[in-house]
């Protein structure tokens, strides 16, 4: 399964977040960190704030926080943001009023409601834990870039 | 081994215990009051089952509140055993029922039920345990995949009867 990039990004941007949800990270903090565009994460970053998951913070030092619950944020909560999870087939029409299309469609149901079921029952908090035991595994063979928070105002 | 289970004495005014026969019309309740169905029988099979026979690899553990007479007289509950050879599995430890009482969530009951179920498994040897939870059980699954539990090998499959 891929995620397109604005989920993707989305989902790095709050991790980096929520990991530290008392500081605030600027775009190009976090940009820096994953290689990613900050144009293109300035726009994930303005829909997160619409869905209450960041706010912005003004001023000298200012970025983004953390404003959401990890322990109730799922990562299909996070995705839905962006776009419409399930299989591209359905949509297509093609074919979907015959038996055989049917049955295609069951089967990729069953994938859709699977990939929804999974990324339903991941919480914020359990990604963080998931990464850490990642980096735990890491640690030995391989340094990590940091990001470099931007001190509270 | 019940030793060990009384050992889990929570910090946050419960402990972790095996079940006795007193306890099951408690687990009854709680269960009628989660679900929704009465299922005394079920659960007096339950208790004849894992809380008498085969100790060594079953496990039906109970979080009682530390204070005597409380309201609320078993906070959660959990059961498990070591499998082994089904479907091909090595042995493994098996989480088969979880249950807190709506009243005492968020404070670490299920929790300490679950590590202290894992403690028992990896006494016995085994390096892995396995649950099945229902697709739309939302409760449920964020709170195994918040223990650090993810999707295992097998696919579950079934049909109708016809």
């Amino acid at each position: 399964m891929k995620l397109q990039i604005s989920s993707r990004l989305a989902v790095f941007a709050l991790l980096e977040l929520a990991a530290r949800p008392d500081l605030q990270y600027s775009v190009a903090d976090i940009g820096q960190k994953y290689r990613i565009s900050n144009h293109h994460l300035a726009k994930v970053m303005h829909a997160l704030g619409r869905a209450g998951l960041v706010r912005s913070m003004r001023g000298a030092g200012g970025g983004f926080q953390f404003s959401g619950n990890a322990r109730r944020t799922t990562l299909l909560d996070v995705i839905e943001l962006f776009e419409k999870l399930g299989s591209s087939d359905s949509d297509s029409g093609t074919g979907e009023l015959t038996a055989e299309g049917r049955a295609l469609s069951q089967v990729l149901g069953e994938i859709d409601d699977i990939a929804r079921a999974t990324l339903g029952s991941i919480t914020l908090a359990t990604m963080l834990k998931l990464t850490d035991r990642h980096r735990s595994a890491d640690q030995p063979t391989v340094r990590r870039p940091r990001a470099s928070p931007v001190a509270q105002a | 081994m019940a030793a060990r289970a009384e050992e889990a004495v929570g910090k946050d005014g419960f402990a972790v215990k095996r079940v006795r026969a007193g306890d099951i019309r408690h687990v009854t309740a709680l269960d009628e009051r989660v679900t929704g169905l009465a299922k005394p029988t079920y659960w007096q099979d339950i208790f004849e089952r894992y809380g008498r026979r085969r100790l060594q690899e079953r496990q039906f553990l109970v979080a009682e509140p530390d204070t005597p007479n409380s309201s609320v007289p078993i906070l959660g509950f959990i059961i498990g055993e070591v499998r082994a050879w089904e479907f091909g599995s090595a042995p493994c430890g098996w989480v088969f029922a979880l249950s807190v009482e709506p009243k005492a969530r968020q404070r670490g009951v299920g929790h300490a039920l679950f590590e202290a179920i894992s403690r028992e498994f990896r006494t016995l040897g085994v390096t892995k345990m396995r649950t099945m939870v229902a697709r739309d059980n939302r409760l449920h699954l964020l709170f195994f995949r918040g223990e650090g539990m993810m999707a295992g090998p097998y696919l579950q499959l079934e049909k109708e009867v016809d």
